[in-house]
């Protein structure tokens, strides 16, 4: 095994996790609401990516560009129509509501798309890489690494530089407050949750051009983003990218010591961080 | 002030209940004697239907009452289930003891995995809960000696000469296969009836009230001496010991496993999850509303395939969205009346002559 290829590649995937993540974590970080059917959103824009592709001939970065503000408005209606209505002190409606809406997600696709598995096509990018004396990258492996660290970046001047990032960020802190400023926060929540999927968006071109989906695999990618954001702490972008390159990396050394172990080896290293660090890496938020 | 005395009294007796509870015993009469008067095929539908139940109203005590939404329930299903089979292949147990190992396996688990859960608070514990049935079904599937990732069967001569099957043979005559069955099905009902009267017990008890002062106020019920963590802990032990033992019976039924089955998340968590909320969570009405609708549901949408969850999955989110008390909570609401009564009266109060 050749470790300093091997952990390459850790931090590359962890790329790919911090990008299922930063929509995850936005929305926490904004309505404190965790979004049971995130992974199923992932295999949705997957799904739109794909017929994109498919029916209209596109590059697959130019189907981003049309899917990301569809999924904008997918987003925005979502929290606008339901998801709004389920937030309050009580935790069981958001919940219960986004547990219903992975199922759905799960079979509409099932339905529409059978259990095949399917790839997005990215043409040559598929095989390309760069090697750099022993170590070799695939380019789209990097490109994912570059997006998440972009989306990252974009999100936290997003956040901290412009008057919507300050109206996110007063909305969470004090919701009825900020409403006495002139912020309506149902309004301030659906922009979030419609960026949260743009990002989805994002996530989801790479996790379609790299390997193979089927309408199944959302709850897993679920449980990689909420791993990530947890290790790395609530309320921290950059610690969600950390938390998402150990995610990887712990799955590719766990997986060239035995493939069986890939996916274990994540969650085992999930749970020692909360054991010995339980407000992860870099924890920003109190909740 | 002659002839005033004052008499309050906390009661949490209905009229309704009364009646409700002649009839539950007549019905736990009728639902053993069910294999005498129902063909096999019914009594599987019962079983199916009984199962379910119990593992609704462990979910519903958990979520509704002490407010751990947990979606990884399958693992103490899982969990039961592949210990059971342990103890019948490797130990060569009878399968009924093999099901109590079942449930003092997954009541074990439970130790650990809360300490790691309880970490977390509200969302956060749900998917929690979730990474440690992955955990756990990852490592069963390692499990090389029954039979790794594709799972392996119960040895039929196990069950055939399970505790009771004789006795059934010489009652009703019954083929051993259909013994088995018979002897799940009685299982079943024990176990249903046995979480519903635990539940019931528990709400009414001291500890009950306690359980709903934490749910409605935490800081006001540990301000008056309530200890919620100890509480909370000790419901999601119970709910473990209870989902354990449903999963190895359920398992001796099918006498075939595999991580992937024993592990589902749709079998054993979404599908109670959407019994609690259609019949009405935080009852011990609901559960048994829900399962109804739910098996009518799959009846009747059996051949449809995933349009069937689909359905489901929509009927969950507008009973959220729009009547989050469930069908039951509906109907209690608009009649007042409550079968299983754990919320108490107050009653009598100056008697005026």
């Amino acid at each position: 095994m050749n470790w300093a290829d091997t952990i390459l590649q850790g931090i590359l995937l962890g790329g790919l996790y911090a990008l299922f993540a930063a929509g995850l974590s936005l929305v926490f970080g904004i309505m404190r609401l965790v979004n049971l059917a995130h992974g199923d959103l992932i295999v949705l824009a997957a799904y739109l990516i794909l017929v994109l592709v498919d029916t209209l001939h596109l590059n697959p970065f130019v189907a981003l560009v049309i899917a990301m503000p569809i999924m904008f408005g997918v987003g925005w209606l979502l929290q606008a129509y339901v998801l709004n209505r389920t937030l309050g002190p009580d935790i069981l409606p958001p919940l219960l509501v986004t547990f219903g809406l992975s199922v759905v997600l799960q079979n509409g696709l099932l339905q529409a798309y059978s259990a095949d598995s399917r790839r997005i096509p990215s043409g040559y990018l598929d095989t390309a890489s760069i090697s750099i004396g022993s170590l070799h990258a695939g380019v789209m492996p990097l490109l994912t690494f570059v997006s998440a660290v972009a989306v990252i970046l974009i999100l936290n001047r997003l956040l901290y530089a412009t008057e919507l990032g300050r109206a996110f960020r007063a909305t969470s802190d004090d919701a009825v407050t900020a409403g006495l400023m002139g912020i309506q926060p149902h309004r301030t929540f659906a922009i979030a949750t419609g960026i949260a999927m743009t990002i989805v968006a994002v996530a989801a071109l790479y996790l379609g051009t790299r390997s193979n989906f089927d309408p199944t695999i959302g709850p897993a990618r679920l449980i990689y983003a909420f791993e990530a954001v947890i290790m790395g702490g609530l309320g921290s972008l950059w610690g969600t990218l950390i938390g998402g390159i150990i995610l990887g990396m712990a799955q590719t050394i766990g997986g060239a010591i035995n493939p069986e172990w890939q996916i274990l080896a994540g969650h085992i290293a999930f749970v020692l961080v909360l054991l010995f660090r339980p407000r992860g890496f870099f924890p920003r938020a109190v909740d | 002030m002659d002839g005033q005395t004052t008499i309050w009294r906390v009661e949490t007796k209905t009229s309704a209940s009364t009646a409700f509870a002649i009839l539950a015993v007549l019905a736990i009469i009728t639902g053993l004697a069910a294999p005498i008067y129902l063909p096999r095929a019914m009594l599987q539908d019962l079983f199916f239907i009984l199962t379910m139940l119990a593992l609704a109203q462990s979910w519903n005590l958990l979520a509704g009452y002490a407010g751990l939404v947990s979606v990884g329930q399958q693992a103490f299903v899982g969990l039961g289930a592949y210990v059971m089979f342990a103890g019948v292949v490797f130990l060569k147990l009878d399968p009924l003891i093999a099901i109590l190992l079942g449930g003092i396996a997954a009541a074990l688990l439970a130790i650990p995995a809360g300490i790691f859960a309880f970490r977390l608070q509200g969302a956060y514990f749900a998917i929690g809960t979730w990474v440690i049935a992955e955990i756990v079904r990852l490592l069963v599937a390692q499990w090389k000696m029954l039979g790794g990732g594709t799972g392996t069967s119960l040895p039929a001569s196990a069950t055939r000469h399970m505790q009771g099957v004789d006795l059934v043979h010489r009652l009703f005559g019954f083929r051993p296969a259909q013994a088995v069955d018979v002897i799940c099905y009685w299982l079943a009902l024990l176990l249903a009836v046995a979480t519903i009267f635990m539940v019931y017990r528990l709400l009414r008890s001291r500890h009950g009230l306690a359980l709903a002062s934490v749910r409605d106020n935490q800081e006001a019920a540990r301000a008056v001496g309530v200890d919620a963590r100890r509480l909370k802990a000790l419901v999601y032990l119970a709910s473990a010991f209870v989902t354990g033992l449903v999963g190895a019976l359920i398992y001796v039924q099918k006498a075939r496993i595999s991580p992937d089955a024993a592990f589902s998340v749709t079998d054993w968590t979404a599908y109670v999850i959407f019994i609690v909320v259609i019949g009405g969570i935080g009852t011990i009405e609901g559960p048994i509303v829900g399962v109804l609708v739910f098996f009518a549901l799959q009846k009747l949408l059996a051949d449809f395939g995933s349009i069937y969850l689909m359905v489901l999955g929509l009927i969950g989110i507008v009973i959220m969205l729009f009547a989050p008390q469930g069908l039951w909570g509906l109907f209690a609401s608009r009649t007042g009346i409550q079968l299983l009564p754990v919320r108490r009266f107050l009653r009598g109060g100056p008697i005026k002559n």
